[in-house]
């Protein structure tokens, strides 16, 4: 709707590796992750974090892949062809059109946080746009046991980008807003979105600060991750990952309630810490179906290397 | 004797004045800003609507999640015994009632004398209350009320697969981006809360006559798609929203309050 702010909308990004030029060869494998709300695309060139693109998902899986997609290939001349070998994930992972395989979201975010966070990492949080999900992993990225909530908009992105809208705050400012109270209020009483955003009425009306409401809410919605955790068991190191680990208002909330601290957002890897490369927990799915691919390129020897690049 | 009773639920307070036994008059107001306020409006209602003035009303009970906010009620009855008391008046065979209100739905079996035998309730999700038919309306561009029509039009039964409010509308929304029939979409969103409805009867149980009550009860493709979906007949008395207004008002001619 032209002219009304979109409080919900968060910015599209997009990121390149000015190190690495495709054309000199290399594996070149893509890992698209089109989840319900967000769609991410990492390319890897021999492993090696080469470009990424994050777009909102639109009403078809195939279009936001290929949308993704030209987000991070943008001003690289990389087209689809040039790709070895192209791993979907999410919940759209099998309308992605040139993917070679599919692989669940939860094995790729499993390996994706091992390679962002290092090895250390033994339990995931990923809070994504429609789920909330909690992995276990080994020091190699594999999957040990998982629990998942995707039947609830309660602790997913949705739900706050239902209350950006209702409180008329940029999603992305949500969480620092939450945390500037001297203390926190009582969590918001629904776990029903639709009902907390009518409690969340109540409370404005009845004189409660924008940052007090949210500070319940962002209470309440660690409440409800923190229940989900628990009934598997959380051991350190903990991460988080997807597009709520940049809400600190929820991840402090969570790991103040857990009693355990979460790993810090960035780099296990010194070269890309020390570089300054940005670390977006939005990608760890994408990037962990770019490892696969890179993986299943070489298993099944389909690296392209006879293939003409330019 | 003349009693009234208010119901105060989530989005509006109904009242009815009742004189030995029939209903004279009947009002709502949205419980909007204020419960009390609204109270107070769909009293003033009621009584005009009778032709009554206060000072003609005996006793007046309150009942509902707002029965608190009623300052000028004399006792309060608890939702589900009122809306009992009120359906055993005017539908003494009923025995199996289906509730639902905008913020919660509830089904309950009863005897031959309104008493409550067995519940099951939902308060905690929107999927199964009024105000899902509300946002699946507003995703459709189209108003709760109109819904009933669409349904009839219908030519083709689809799933919305998400059980929660927040991510069926999404579903609805792609749904009306693929260019799916509106009336097919509707008979899907009806399908969707009828289902869940569906699972509180059946943990409950039927015996003798269904009976739908409460403000979604009002809307006929509703009641068509539980049928559809418990395969068995669904009565609606007239006015299924006042009932526990009514069945307040009996309580207040009772005289015996119930906390």
């Amino acid at each position: 709707m032209p002219g009304k702010p979109e409080f919900w909308r968060w910015p599209e990004s997009r990121w390149r590796n000015p190190e690495i030029d495709w054309t000199k060869g290399g594996v070149i494998t893509c890992g698209i992750d089109v989840g319900s709300i967000s769609t991410e695309c990492v390319i890897m060139i021999d492993g090696e974090l080469y470009s990424y693109g994050s777009v909102r998902t639109g009403s078809g899986s195939s279009d936001s892949a290929v949308k993704a997609f030209h987000k991070a290939a943008l001003h690289t001349g990389l087209t689809p062809e040039n790709i070895d070998f192209t791993v979907g994930t999410g919940y759209g992972r099998v309308n992605v059109p040139f993917g070679n395989r599919a692989i669940t979201e939860i094995a790729c975010h499993a390996r994706g946080a091992n390679w962002m966070y290092g090895p250390r990492v033994r339990t995931v949080l990923d809070m994504g746009g429609q789920d909330c999900k909690v992995i276990k992993i080994d020091e190699k990225g594999k999957v040990i046991a998982f629990l998942m909530n995707d039947k609830c908009a309660a602790g997913t992105g949705r739900g706050m980008e239902v209350f950006a809208d209702l409180l008329l705050i940029p999603v992305q400012e949500v969480g620092e807003t939450s945390l500037k109270v001297e203390e926190d209020p009582p969590p918001v009483n629904s776990t029903c979105v639709v009902f907390a955003k009518s409690e969340a009425t109540k409370l404005l009306r009845a004189g409660w600060t924008k940052e007090k409401v949210l500070a319940a809410y962002c209470s309440s919605m660690a409440q409800r991750v923190v229940s989900l955790i628990e009934r598997i068991g959380v051991e350190e190191d903990f991460a988080v990952t997807g597009g709520i680990a940049k809400n600190r208002g929820v991840v402090k909330r969570v790991t103040k309630k857990l009693g355990i601290e979460a790993c810090d957002t960035k780099w296990h890897d010194e070269k890309y810490a020390s570089k300054g490369f940005p670390f977006d927990t939005q990608i760890a799915g994408a990037a962990g179906a770019a490892l696969f691919a890179k993986t299943l390129a070489e298993k099944e020897g389909r690296t392209n290397e006879g293939k003409l690049r330019i | 004797m003349i009693t009234a009773g208010v119901d105060s639920g989530a989005q509006n307070v109904r009242v009815v004045i009742m004189k030995d036994g029939e209903v004279i008059g009947r009002a709502l107001a949205p419980a909007g800003l204020s419960a009390r306020v609204a109270a107070e409006e769909a009293y003033r209602g009621a009584l005009s609507a009778a032709g009554l003035t206060r000072k003609d009303v005996r006793k007046i009970f309150a009942t509902g999640s707002g029965k608190r906010d009623c300052e000028f009620a004399d006792g309060e009855i608890a939702g589900l015994q009122a809306c009992a008391k009120g359906i055993n008046f005017v539908m003494p065979d009923a025995r199996t009632v289906v509730d639902l209100g905008a913020e919660a739905g509830s089904v309950f079996r009863i005897n031959g004398s309104g008493g409550v035998i067995d519940l099951a309730v939902n308060e905690k999700c929107a999927a199964g209350a009024g105000v899902f038919l509300e946002a699946m309306a507003r995703a459709l561009e189209t108003e709760v009320e109109k819904m009933a029509g669409l349904y009839d039009r219908s030519k083709k039964r689809i799933t919305i697969y998400a059980h929660c409010a927040v991510f069926a509308e999404s579903e609805v929304v792609s749904l009306v981006h693929a260019k799916t029939p509106k009336p097919d979409i509707v008979r899907g969103v009806l399908s969707a809360i009828a289902l869940r409805t569906a699972s509180l009867v059946k943990r409950v149980g039927t015996e003798g006559q269904v009976a739908a009550i409460g403000g979604v009860a009002l809307n006929k493709g509703f009641v068509k798609a539980l049928e559809e979906e418990l395969g068995m007949r669904v009565t609606v008395p007239e006015g299924p929203d006042y009932i526990g207004a009514i069945g307040a008002a009996l309580a207040a001619a009772d005289g015996k309050a119930e906390v």
